[in-house]
């Protein structure tokens, strides 16, 4: 599976169906590099059970303001457009695997 | 990629540093600023052998000296976060981050208590990273708490993107205490009452255990076996992180003993590695 981009046009069509993990990210910013691989590895392990999405911050502010994203990284976790749960700093695969009830 | 990533460049971490090259291991330094060292600030160290009367200043610097002469890479940062990344660890390092395939936490003594509410509210209103964070707070109210070497440089970093600063320097107020509701709204400076956006809390180093999840610590001090190992396989700890005496004679030796156990755990990898190609092939 490939890692969903989004934006304010498709995200609510993306996160409104299944699992989703979205990840709130920027350039500048270590830790969000070092999530980067991590999700790559979650994407991998899930093989399409749930979406794994990130949003650029620093291109979709409005999205990060709605969503209360205060710190880089932010994962919010989705269920069928519902948010599920929310952690903030660098989270290891298997502590988003288990968010995401796998 | 490094073969070892050692965070800290005190006794500790230069040690482990000289004997991971000695072990034909590449190894990479990651330090803040030495005048975060207290060791920096020691008058004379009479008991670490060889070096008699030596300032810490003297000591740091030969030791910081001798490692850069061995080969061994040298990063400027402080490490926020390690974590595994598939077979091997990531350290983030301000706007960068390094892989390496073991870690040796040499990060000395985590000094100093957190204040009320830091981390209650860290990452609602309170920040360890002001190259992460910053650029959510442009044209908005942030005060810096300055407790590093180069938090004035931060906080200079944070005024050039268009965050309004307050900045905190070491004196300028003995208490502190972040308040606010569901997000951090107010930082109290010996009661006086600032109404901020974000209070970046900039501090020589992380806690161990905010620094890998996971990480056993008792009383903030990192747990270890006889061979420094942690209780993540593949992460070990050297210095004052493990626990008293404070000493650079301590710290040194547990350097080396760590960089041993590192450079074995490296090689034993490689062999299953190898083992599991065969079994493939």
């Amino acid at each position: 599976m490939a890692i969903y981009h989004l934006d304010g046009k498709n995200f609510d069509e993306v996160t409104g169906s299944g699992r989703c993990v979205v990840d709130f990210w920027a350039t500048w910013c270590g830790p969000c590099r070092m999530q980067a691989p991590i999700l790559d590895e979650v994407d991998q392990a899930v093989d399409g059970r749930a979406k794994v999405c990130k949003v650029d911050v620093d291109a979709e502010p409005e999205l990060a303001a709605r969503f209360g994203v205060m710190s880089i990284p932010t994962l919010v976790y989705f269920q069928d457009g519902k948010i599920t749960g929310k952690a903030v700093g660098v989270q290891s695969r298997s502590q988003v695997l288990a968010a995401l009830g796998e | 990629m490094t073969d070892i990533i050692i965070i800290g460049g005190g006794p500790a971490g230069i040690s482990a540093a000289l004997t991971a090259m000695h072990r034909g291991k590449s190894a990479l330094i990651i330090s803040s600023a030495p005048e975060d060292s207290p060791l920096w600030r020691a008058e004379h160290i009479d008991n670490y052998p060889g070096v008699p009367g030596a300032t810490g200043r003297e000591l740091l610097t030969a030791l910081t000296e001798h490692a850069r002469r061995s080969g061994a890479g040298f990063m400027r940062g402080h490490a926020l976060s390690v974590m595994p990344i598939g077979e091997n660890f990531g350290v983030s390092v301000g706007p960068d981050f390094v892989e390496g395939r073991a870690v040796i936490i040499a990060s000395g003594l985590a000094r100093g208590k957190e204040f009320p509410g830091e981390r209650e509210f860290m990452g609602h209103g309170v920040s360890c990273c002001a190259t992460c964070d910053g650029m959510l707070y442009r044209g908005r109210r942030v005060a810096v708490i300055g407790l590093s070497a180069d938090a004035p440089e931060e906080a200079e970093y944070l005024r050039s993107i268009g965050c309004l600063v307050e900045y905190f320097g070491p004196g300028r107020a003995k208490r502190y205490e972040i308040r606010g509701s569901e997000r951090a709204d107010t930082l109290v400076a010996d009661g006086v009452e600032y109404p901020v956006d974000c209070v970046f809390v900039l501090r020589p180093g992380v806690a161990p255990d905010s620094l890998l999840p996971g990480l056993e610590t008792e009383g903030g001090r990192i747990k270890t076996g006889p061979d420094m190992s942690t209780s993540v396989p593949g992460v070990f700890a050297a210095g004052d992180c493990t626990g008293a005496p404070y000493q650079v004679a301590k710290a040194a030796g547990e350097g080396n003993i760590a960089a041993l156990a590192a450079s074995k755990y490296i090689e034993n990898k490689s062999k299953e590695e190898t083992r599991d190609g065969d079994i493939s092939s």
